[in-house]
């Protein structure tokens, strides 16, 4: 883990609300997909995780929604700025070998499976991406699955875009078999994936504060008895461990 | 460069900086950032007789120029915690502080029996003033009378020193720290944090499952300097002063209000080098600031000159 002032390359609006910010940084080399990095916006005290969406040679990509003070002041930060990085965090999702990989995201959910697409690819695993959002408005990156050559199935609950419903709705309506998911997204979307999927993880989100593992602030019951921390031994667990 | 060296009660720091109880686990999610041998101390999480399950979640909440935590002292028990997490912390040449805790005195006392014949453990903080607990915790406390039989019996279980870790949430926080001296504490720490809540305005409910939680960070740092400077001039033991401290020059205020030695709390969360990056710069504040030893600070605040 590494903390260090990196340096904004880009950072725009790519949905409602939502934004892309790409950042310089040398945790891109210790870094894996499902992780997330702590940053450190000014002004607020506790750091926000936020989700690796890319992993390049030198360059992290996170993608995050503006839903408070803190994210609203992370979307104003421009190109050229530095921010105050923590990471990278936690457990990620592993690559394994697969012939077949369903990625499940829904809304915000949807940046830490880019970077597990992308690694699936490299493998020739074949990816089926299927992603959730409210509306049309709320859509982004079904672009940049597809140029990574994975089958992509859209979602949205008004129907506004691909099939009206949940993922589960659009699931159904290919007739796709969730055998081996990676999933991360709202509660009830991931109680769905938990309930139906064969094999694979789930990747949660909690309220932290220290990320590394020793407050103890942000635990999850498991279904064997016990708690894990979400921040350290998470935020990606095994699908059925974990009580949702 | 000054000497940072610091002789309390039971404990031989290297320098006056300890992370505080609850806000640094058992040391090894930060041993791997940095050595921590550098620390002059380390106040480990509260041990309980028994597994503690601790709160429903959310545990967390950002405040201003702070947070809310909840935690509710989940924990393995103190027999686990000699089995697990001791053997690691042997490893560090640093002083480890059991913080104690639990529901009813008798609680306390087993902890320290159990603890007793722990070489690593050097000194006791008995935990009387957990905002997050149903039992025990605060309710021992707030009352000066319970305090001082709390600290009476753990001090004819201890072969350790044992400080006394007090609530603010009282009305007269002197008056507690001479019950619990006169009860024969080796030292005090103060502050624990303060009680404190958060509403969420989508739900109109406490953004807490406790609840409430217990206020840390910057934001309660005057409130810990008030009761140091008060405290400190009304007893005759050793102060670890603790609350909101985030750099060199905070810890030099908690020195100059009273305190000899200090606790880093929930800054680590923030900034997890905060207690190296202290230890680093505090020779060259104490410089800055015209003094040529640690112990010229302490008390100045009320101090004649």
């Amino acid at each position: 883990m590494i903390q260090e002032q990196a340096k904004i390359l880009s950072n725009q609006k790519i949905a409602d609300q939502v934004y892309k910010m790409e950042i310089e940084t040398t945790l891109s080399s210790q870094s894996a997909p499902g992780q997330f990095v702590e940053i450190q916006v000014p002004g607020y005290y506790l750091r926000r995780p936020i989700s690796i969406c890319e992993i390049q040679e030198g360059i992290l990509t996170i993608i995050y929604k503006v839903l408070g003070d803190g994210t609203k002041v992370m979307s104003k930060m421009k190109a050229g700025e530095t921010i105050d990085l923590f990471g990278p965090c936690g457990t990620g999702f592993p690559i394994e070998n697969r012939d077949t990989v369903l990625l499940a995201g829904g809304g915000v959910g949807v940046p830490p499976l880019y970077e597990c697409a992308k690694q699936y690819r490299n493998k020739n695993t074949n990816v089926q991406v299927v992603l959730g959002f409210n509306s049309k408005k709320d859509v982004f990156y079904v672009d940049e699955f597809e140029q990574l050559g994975c089958s992509v199935y859209v979602s949205t609950m008004d129907g506004s875009y691909g099939v009206k419903g949940t993922i589960m709705d659009a699931l159904k309506e290919h007739a796709i078999e969730p055998d081996f998911v990676l999933a991360c997204g709202p509660l009830p979307m991931l109680k769905a994936i938990d309930a139906s999927a064969k094999e694979g993880y789930v990747s949660l989100e909690a309220r932290m504060a220290c990320g590394i593992g020793a407050c103890m602030g942000c635990v999850v019951e498991l279904v064997e008895g016990g708690v894990a921390r979400v921040c350290k031994d998470g935020p990606v667990f095994l699908i059925g461990k974990v009580k949702l | 460069m000054i000497d940072l060296h610091v002789e309390l009660p039971g404990l031989s720091l290297k320098n006056p900086i300890i992370p505080a109880s609850g806000c640094f686990g058992f040391g090894k999610e930060y041993a791997a950032l940095y050595d921590l041998s550098l620390l002059g101390g380390l106040a480990i999480k509260s041990a309980t007789p028994q597994y503690r399950a601790g709160n429903p979640t959310p545990r967390i909440a950002e405040t201003p120029s702070g947070m809310l935590n909840a935690i509710g002292l989940q924990n393995k028990g103190v027999d686990s915690i000699i089995e697990n997490e001791l053997p690691f912390l042997a490893n560090y040449d640093t002083e480890i502080i059991a913080n104690v805790a639990g529901a009813c005195e008798e609680d306390y006392v087993e902890v320290i029996q159990k603890l007793n014949d722990q070489p690593v453990i050097k000194a006791y903080e008995l935990n009387i003033s957990c905002p997050n607990v149903k039992h025990g915790g605060i309710g021992l406390g707030t009352d000066p009378v319970l305090a001082a039989h709390v600290t009476k019996l753990c001090k004819e279980a201890a072969t350790k020193p044992v400080y006394v870790k007090l609530s603010p949430n009282v009305t007269n926080i002197v008056e507690i720290a001479k019950a619990v001296e006169e009860a024969g504490a080796d030292g005090l720490v103060l502050i624990n944090t303060l009680l404190g809540m958060r509403i969420d305005l989508k739900t109109g409910k406490p953004l807490l499952a406790n609840k409430t939680g217990g206020l840390s960070g910057p934001a309660i740092k005057p409130v810990a300097i008030r009761m140091v400077y008060q405290v400190a001039q009304a007893v005759n033991i050793p102060i670890i002063g603790v609350g909101g401290i985030t750099c060199a020059e905070d810890v030099l205020e908690f020195l100059n209000a009273g305190a000899s030695a200090v606790e880093v709390g929930a800054q680590n969360f923030v900034d997890p080098y905060v207690c190296k990056t202290i230890i680093e710069e505090l020779p060259s504040v104490l410089e800055r600031y015209g003094y040529r030893s640690l112990q010229e600070a302490v008390g100045r605040s009320f101090k004649d000159e």
